[in-house]
């Protein structure tokens, strides 16, 4: 359990996927504009990550390693993650439709998000077993969720601020990025 | 011959996928933090890139159009891994330092943008010197954030100290935040050149347009508002 707890927030706030590993850049950078959306955007990336890191950890440690083919694990990971959004959004659409409406737009972005290979990479690099995965993928995504929400926020203010012409638009937001990650930087007191 | 210098001079100027197109932001942000760690993210993602142009001009007549996308991803993550495989046995210093982010080619926004946008369209030799210039445009781009980022945050460039041992360097420069602080001043100058030069008129906004390249494959028509 103490372990779980040290995974969860060492992912999460620690070594923060955005901030501090710079997975997941584009959403964060491009899906921010709005607090609502950025939510939206967050909750289907911890919906996905979270499912993804179930996945391929098993099928890692199922099909992979019994085959002796690991080498192949960049290939096959990340069609199986293009495939389960595929099939997780084609589920949501017939069988939750109030999910769908809710999180249906931002599946097909999260594909190519560098975030979801990133983390079932580090997984499979830091030899967790499936409850491990589970724990880091479901951390990982929910400081992708809390660092895009808090960018949002300051966005929405910043719309009311006189920015200096050349800063405008997205100098400006990687400032602020800057200026979360050295806030950011405090957590690492938690070790 | 002209159209060869034309794929070169649009990959490392006008189209810069760093400077200008702003595309694969991930390892640009995160394996900047010295110079020698730019050039060699940048060569390695060029080899990947001309190889996967090569291989999917050739085949762009046999790849059915509705299965374009992962047929593209396949061909691409196969490149990837065997450039893997190359480094860790030749160049292991760099695989070390790059580590995970070496896998992570697979989803930069760049070499999928250029397989859909101009391999799968056009002949094999242009396709070739396009992803070319891409990638020296790319491995510009890191560089010159490279030597930014190990200039000030630890007094060297390529490894080479300039300054006094124990005279003091803004360390933050090659932490995560000293990214985010260099690449918005060097887009901030981007602009500003674009804004005194009169073209384009309007700096760059960041909207859906700058997540386009990254999340085409999804996107098909729809936006998020």
């Amino acid at each position: 359990m103490g372990k779980l707890l040290t995974i969860a927030i060492g992912s999460a706030f620690i070594n923060n996927v955005v901030l501090s590993q710079f997975l997941g850049i584009c959403p964060f950078l491009g899906v921010s504009k709005k607090v609502k959306t950025a939510a939206g955007m967050g909750s289907a990336v911890v919906f996905v990550i979270t499912l993804a890191s179930a996945v391929t950890s098993l099928i890692y440690r199922f099909l992979l390693v019994p085959l002796n083919i690991t080498y192949l694990q960049t290939i096959v990971f990340i069609l199986v993650i293009a495939a389960l959004v595929q099939f997780v959004e084609m589920f949501l659409k017939k069988k939750v439709v109030s999910l769908y409406n809710a999180l249906g737009v931002y599946l097909p972005l999260i594909t190519t998000n560098c975030a979801v290979l990133g983390v079932a990479l580090k997984n499979v690099q830091n030899s967790y077993g499936f409850v491990e995965s589970v724990v880091n993928g479901f951390a990982v995504s929910v400081g992708f969720l809390v660092s895009i929400v808090i960018m949002a926020g300051i966005r929405e203010k910043i719309e009311y601020n006189n920015v200096p012409k050349a800063f405008k638009g997205t100098p400006i937001v990687l400032v602020t990025a800057g200026l979360m990650a050295i806030a950011f930087f405090g957590f690492s007191g938690l070790k | 011959m002209s159209k060869v210098i034309e794929r070169l001079y649009n990959g490392i100027i006008k189209e810069n996928p760093t400077l200008v197109l702003m595309l694969g932001m991930c390892p640009t942000l995160a394996v900047t933090t010295s110079a020698i760690n730019g050039v060699g993210m940048g060569l390695t993602t060029t080899v990947v890139l001309v190889m996967s142009n090569l291989l999917i001009s050739m085949l762009r007549k046999v790849i059915p159009d509705s299965v374009r996308i992962p047929a593209f991803i396949v061909i691409i993550a196969s490149f990837v891994t065997i450039v893997q495989l190359l480094l860790q046995a030749y160049i292991p210093s760099l695989y070390d330092a790059l580590g995970i982010y070496i896998p992570l080619i697979v989803v930069n926004c760049i070499i999928l943008g250029r397989a859909e946008a101009y391999a799968s369209k056009n002949k094999v030799i242009p396709s070739v010197f396009d992803g070319i210039g891409m990638g020296l445009g790319f491995t510009l781009g890191l560089t010159l954030i490279g030597i930014v980022r190990e200039v000030l945050g630890a007094g060297s460039v390529f490894g080479f100290k300039f300054i006094p041992e124990d005279f003091p360097t803004l360390t933050i420069f090659i932490l995560a935040p000293g990214a985010f602080f260099v690449l918005a001043v060097l887009t901030a100058a981007m602009n500003k050149i674009k804004l005194s030069s009169g073209k384009g008129g309007n700096a760059v906004e960041c909207d859906e347009s700058m997540c386009a390249g990254c999340t085409m494959t999804g996107c098909r028509g729809r936006s998020v508002k």
